[in-house]
């Protein structure tokens, strides 16, 4: 069974548009809303990309911003300055 | 065989260490299947204590609070003294029934399971 | 289409630029006397510059967002105080909680600031150096946020002003504090793997995801954005934590057998210091998203499952204490509760029974045992209380001389019979709460021979207030011990009948009419 990688976030305009990104991005991503968070599993790995908020957003975004927004993640990190990527090789 | 690493000689005294009880000892009490009480407690007296008066005066000021402490057979009682079964006699001092520093003296009580058998 | 001209650095350069360019190896000392501390664990390093921090993040964008952090916290913070936001909590029982979070959380944020500030020294490498600073700099945000919280409820409620008194001194803290002792006197890999990987990886998510989420459903908004603020550090933290394992191991196959070891005693040890928080999720919250046990499941079962499935590649293997943590899932938090139930003197916020649909929900959360092993006493308790007989256990507590809870957990596999393991070291006995707790004592006797329990302390009269004559005749160690604890009456006891009941229902009256 692939693992899941995950990311949340605190619910608000800014992550409104970020996880609407990842929903574009990884087909099968999966998003628990709970109170005052949200919460995006994807088996395996997941994938932000900084062109896809930016089109959400209506402006340029720094992928750095999402420090302000998170609140926990699963999964190896690798960030650049156009994708945030969280993975499980196994 | 230790597995401590350090950069400098180690060697501190042990925090609980009999010597720090002015002439007394610790002494740590269980009522099995009577969870009720959370955890052990534990007392600090002297070895001549009595272990009759253990039972009269400090198992009974905490553990008759539990309706099945008046139940007791004490003729049909066991004890445990950490996992090994021992007899102790409650006309016997803590020294002369063999309870040592830090001993913990676990009362059965058969028959006996807490409320409505639940072992609390 | 325009190119975009940027004359800025791209990330990875800035972060290379930033780290591996401005360190540099000592020449008039030699480096393993400047670095004494990476050695003498036994842990093999022989490239520093393979450690990169994957989130890349260089000073500059670090003050920048920490900053912006600060400002949205403190604007929530000050429409909260603005709009009477205690009074928009589910109900006063909630308060307690709060208590009991911010009354213990924060001194142990200062211990984290001082042993990263620490490790952020003792590490050779530029990338380790670099995160553990800001990670120091983050704990210290923590700490300070969190007490700037206590005022904004101490000045309504009791019990909240003698934390940082309490912190060393009060029977239920002593776990949280010890758990900090043990790591900051480990050495700095060590430290790395308790506080960055098991705690910060593990099992923090616990603590601050569904726990506060839970403070935003009961309407806390001031808790949900303190809690909130920290947590959005945290994700930095995990993965400093899991970068370190990852480097430790790609290092040298000797580190594994050591790793593996610290990855057993550090998980246990965590999720010793969780049966409290997974208490206040079940029992301190009026209204719940989730019970402990399911938090339980997604946050370690399933997710650690993840992580020791992709860490086998290296040798690690799942910590041993796994199958113990999911018998006790469906235990430990109803344990805690009675162990502080039947203490009411002994706390500075309020504890209760459920009540009748709160009980309902617990057995329906907990199929297996709740209605077998622990609702029963609770009737039992509730009848009591109703005949004037509200339970106070008066006695003094044993304690577990590696983690230092209260020895209150079951045997596994026989809920109905206490779990004690015992040994001898050098002619005295030391007792422990469980199998896992005995191995960390034998396999490092000299450091836990010194714990502090404060039941012992008391009766070897170490634990006296101000002006006690020890030499009186009729001193008895241990008697005064609400004074020495600075203990507020008003703030212990049943929460029924508590003035913060009575103050909170009447304020609220205030605010819905003339």
């Amino acid at each position: 069974m692939t693992s899941n990688a995950f990311i949340a976030f605190q619910k608000n305009e800014e992550t409104r548009c970020i996880v609407e990104a990842i929903v574009d991005d990884n087909p099968a991503a999966v998003v628990v809303d709970q109170p005052a968070m949200v919460k995006v599993d994807v088996p395996g790995r997941l994938v932000i990309k900084r062109a896809t908020v930016e089109e959400k957003m209506g402006r340029d975004f720094d992928l750095q911003e999402l420090q302000l927004h998170l609140i926990t993640i699963s999964g190896h990190l690798d960030e650049s300055d156009d994708e945030f990527t969280l993975s499980w090789e196994a | 065989m230790t597995l401590l690493k350090t950069l400098a000689p180690y060697d501190f005294p042990s925090s609980d260490a009999v010597e720090n009880y002015a002439g007394r000892q610790l002494l740590y009490i269980n009522w099995e299947r009577h969870r009720m009480f959370s955890r052990p407690f534990v007392l600090a007296l002297a070895p001549e204590t009595l272990f009759g008066e253990i039972i009269d005066t400090h198992m009974t000021d905490c553990f008759s609070y539990h309706p099945d402490w008046a139940q007791i057979d004490w003729r049909a009682v066991r004890w445990l003294n950490g996992s090994r079964p021992v007899v102790l006699d409650r006309n016997k001092s803590l020294a002369d029934n063999g309870i040592g520093h830090k001993d913990l003296i676990r009362l059965i009580t058969p028959g006996l399971d807490g409320i409505a058998g639940s072992g609390y | 289409m325009d190119m975009k001209v940027s004359k800025k650095l791209g990330l990875k350069e800035r972060y290379t630029m930033m780290t591996r360019d401005l360190a540099w190896d000592t020449t008039f000392q030699p480096m393993d006397k400047v670095f004494p501390q990476v050695g003498y664990e036994g842990i093999k390093i022989h490239d520093w510059n393979a450690w990169e921090d994957p989130f890349r993040l260089t000073m500059d964008a670090y003050w920048k967002y920490q900053a912006e952090k600060e400002r949205k916290l403190y604007a929530i913070l000050d429409a909260f105080n603005q709009n009477n936001g205690h009074l928009s909590v589910t109900d006063a029982r909630y308060i307690n909680v709060l208590k009991l979070f911010l009354g213990s959380t924060p001194p142990l944020e200062l211990m984290a600031a001082r042993g990263f500030s620490m490790v952020a020294r003792q590490m050779v490498g530029a990338g380790p150096r670099v995160a553990c600073m800001m990670q120091s700099v983050d704990e210290y945000r923590h700490f300070q946020t969190q007490i700037h919280s206590i005022s904004n409820y101490n000045r309504f409620y009791n019990g909240l002003d003698e934390f940082a008194h309490q912190q060393s001194r009060m029977w239920y803290l002593s776990d949280g504090k010890s758990f900090f002792d043990d790591a900051i006197t480990a050495g700095p890999f060590e430290f790395m793997v308790a506080i960055g990987f098991a705690f910060e990886y593990v099992l923090t998510n616990i603590l601050f995801v569904p726990f506060i989420s839970g403070a935003a459903y009961n309407g806390d908004m001031a808790a949900m954005t303190v809690g909130f603020s920290a947590q959005s550090d945290e994700a930095r933290h995990m993965t400093l934590g899991l970068e370190c394992i990852k480097f430790m191991l790609e290092q040298d196959p000797d580190n594994l057998p050591i790793v593996q070891r610290w990855i057993d005693k550090w998980t246990w040890r965590g999720t010793r210091k969780l049966a409290s928080v997974g208490m206040m999720m079940d029992y301190m919250l009026p209204k719940r998203i989730m019970s402990f046990k399911e938090a339980w499941e997604i946050y370690f079962e399933q997710n650690g499952t993840a992580l020791f499935t992709d860490l086998a590649r290296y040798g690690v293997k799942v910590p041993k204490c796994f199958d113990q943590t999911i018998e006790e899932k469906e235990h430990i938090t109803h344990q805690s509760w009675i162990g502080f139930y039947m203490k009411p003197d002994a706390t500075p916020f309020h504890t209760w029974m459920p009540q009748p649909e709160e009980l309902d929900w617990l057995s329906e959360k907990y199929p297996n045992t709740f209605d077998t092993y622990y609702r029963p006493v609770y009737e039992h308790w509730i009848a009591q209380e109703k005949a004037g007989k509200r339970f106070n256990n008066k006695t003094q507590p044993m304690n577990c001389q590696v983690c230092v809870s209260t020895i209150k957990f079951n045997e596994p596999g026989d809920p109905m019979e206490m779990c004690f393991r015992e040994t001898v070291y050098k002619g005295e006995k030391f007792h422990f709460c469980s199998d896992h707790c005995r191995e960390i004592f034998e396999d490092e006797p000299e450091k836990y021979v010194q714990t502090f329990i404060s039941s012992h302390a008391a009766l070897q009269g170490k634990c006296e207030p101000e002006g006690t004559d020890v030499n009186a005749h009729d001193y008895r160690p241990g008697a005064r011990m609400h004074a020495y604890w600075r203990m507020d009456k008003r703030a212990s006891g049943d929460f029924n009948g508590s003035e913060d009941q009575k103050n909170f229902a009447k304020w609220r009256a205030q605010a819905t009419q003339n």
